[in-house]
């Protein structure tokens, strides 16, 4: 059994394993199948200050080897999730990751006032959410409004503060270079890239919102790809996320700079699969006579 | 309400229209828990979202459920080339089902095509106090028409064209029906219209209806939020619930089409 606990900007996960904000709820839904507490974390769903109605249906769609998303961030609010949410996960013994969506700065930093003192043991930063016109990856794709959000919330909260970033980017290094400088402790990569599907018989496309994001293995690579960029080029801890749906991927993924791994799309074809993804590193680790899941992080050797 | 996630295996297929087939899967612990009106998520090898389908039938003795699904995309295709023996990955049971009520409430099922299989197993429960208006294009779409009768259902069939039973659609021979009788509840699965004019119908006489939703669906368990549908809520104001953890059935006056 190799030693699977990880450290992140300094909070303790049992494993690098942590459902992805969007794809858990906040874990009510999975705790029917498994205990949280095998989980390395969770990063709960997206938070607005307010709650939010997300956007008209459909909001899925199956593309080659992954899926659109346009749910649009439909969240029942802060003061919801620290009153209902927050006490249901107190006693799960669980790593517990707060998705900060704000549609604005003023948002964020209200939002981020609201989680102090509450048992949150990290903070992501949503300035990536491709699915609304306010907030989300409007503050995600430019350095100089990354940068301001980020030192905005930097200074509005003593939790450690982790940046989910956007693909939907020319430079995502340039982007994650910024928020370091601003004082983020941690940056997660990659949200949905910008999609679309069309029905051909009725030339309408297939999502109500147009496009939306898309996730699963047909963004892996992409995925694998900018962590390895981003990881080699900021001192901060990287998370990485974008299709990971087996042990081997997240293996590959820290591999190429991921301190912990975040699995989305993967929990809804087999609801098990962050637990079978713990198990098959943990027997991949054994089989390469690796003692602890630190010793592979960043270890690509590139040509 | 509890769901499992398992590969069990098909123990009968059966081809019951063009593109409409038949499984019974023998799953013990799913039909054990499942209420009609449920749904289960079948995982499809080679494709990222499971589809969802309705449970036709639940036999708490023998350990099976049955489910009944048409061709409508590559997914279900997939999903219709199982062979008996083969496994099959689902999970389940899913969602909110059909009010139950005590012996001796008078019930109407409505469906239209695919939209039939679900009502069923609601049927089954009050024998000869249910009547199922079923509704199909043509005499080769009918299907479960002797399955109702088997469960004592007064059975009213229409279809598109007149080829079998009555010419014309399911609501017109609801409001028929409902001139002579009044059911406690109507329960309907099939088109949007044909629940739009259902529901409708239902409120201008007064009776309670519930309707069966489908969406686009991830999850299937409530997490994800994808299968959004417009509902009122009991304070009037509008919002989005989900079909998979809120329905598949709602109260036909919670939804706005």
């Amino acid at each position: 059994m190799a030693d699977l606990r990880v450290k992140v900007a300094g909070v303790s996960f049992k494993n690098p394993v942590i459902p992805a904000s969007g794809a858990f709820g906040f874990g009510r839904e999975y705790e029917k199948l498994y205990p949280l507490s095998m989980l390395g974390g969770i990063s709960c769903k997206g938070t607005t200050l307010n709650l939010k109605d997300g956007n008209p249906p459909p909001r899925i769609a199956e593309t080659p080897s992954g899926m659109l998303n346009s749910v649009g961030l439909q969240n029942p609010g802060i003061d919801h999730f620290i009153n209902e949410e927050l006490p249901y996960l107190a006693d799960k013994n669980v790593t517990i990751i707060a998705n900060v969506a704000g549609s604005t700065v003023e948002d964020c930093i209200e939002i981020a006032h609201k989680l102090e003192g509450t048992n949150v043991d990290m903070i992501e930063l949503n300035i990536s959410c491709p699915n609304v016109k306010q907030g989300g990856a409007a503050f995600g794709t430019s350095p100089e409004m990354a940068a301001s959000v980020t030192r905005a919330v930097r200074d509005a909260t003593t939790k450690p503060l982790m940046v989910k970033l956007s693909p939907n980017v020319t430079s995502i290094v340039d982007i994650a270079k910024a928020v370091e400088a601003e004082g983020a402790d941690a940056v997660s990569l990659i949200n949905t890239l910008l999609g679309m599907r069309i029905d051909i018989n009725t030339r309408r496309p297939i999502l109500r919102n147009n496009v939306g994001g898309l996730s699963g293995p047909a963004v892996f690579p992409v995925a694998v790809r900018m962590v390895w960029q981003v990881a080699n080029a900021v001192k901060i801890p990287v998370v990485g996320m974008g299709g990971i749906a087996s042990g081997k991927d997240a293996i590959e993924m820290m591999m190429a700079g991921a301190s912990a791994v975040q699995v989305g799309a993967a929990i809804f074809v087999d609801p098990y699969a962050p637990v079978h993804i713990i198990e098959e590193m943990n027997q991949w680790l054994d089989e390469h006579g690796i003692a602890s899941v630190n010793e592979i992080v960043g270890t690509v050797r590139p040509w | 309400m509890a769901y499992i996630q398992s590969v069990y295996p098909i123990v009968r297929k059966k081809n019951l229209a063009k593109n409409v087939y038949d499984f019974t899967i023998s799953c013990p612990p799913i039909a054990a828990e499942a209420v009609p009106g449920q749904f289960v998520h079948v995982k499809v090898a080679g494709f990222q979202l499971r589809r969802p389908i309705s449970i036709c039938g639940i036999d708490k003795e023998k350990g099976t459920i049955r489910i009944v699904f048409e061709i409508r995309g590559e997914g279900t295709e997939k999903i219709a080339k199982l062979n008996e023996g083969e496994l099959i990955d689902i999970l389940g049971p899913l969602g909110h089902g059909y009010t139950v009520l005590p012996e001796g409430k008078k019930v109407v099922v409505i469906g239209g095509g695919i939209g039939v299989p679900p009502l069923l197993q609601t049927a089954a429960q009050y024998g000869e106090n249910a009547t199922a208006i079923i509704g199909f294009r043509n005499a080769a779409a009918v299907i479960l028409k002797e399955d109702f009768e088997k469960n004592g259902n007064h059975v009213i069939l229409c279809t598109d064209d007149g080829t079998a039973g009555r010419h014309g659609f399911v609501t017109a021979a609801l409001e028929e029906l409902l001139e002579k009788e009044t059911p406690d509840l109507i329960c309907a699965c099939g088109p949007m219209p044909m629940l739009r004019i259902v529901a409708g119908i239902a409120e201008k006489k007064g009776i309670e209806c519930e309707i069966s939703l489908e969406e686009r669906m991830a999850c299937g368990v409530g997490a994800c939020l994808g299968c959004a549908c417009k509902t009122r809520k009991s304070d009037g104001t509008e919002g989005y619930s989900h079909v998979c953890k809120n329905g598949p059935v709602f109260n036909s006056k919670e939804v706005v089409f």
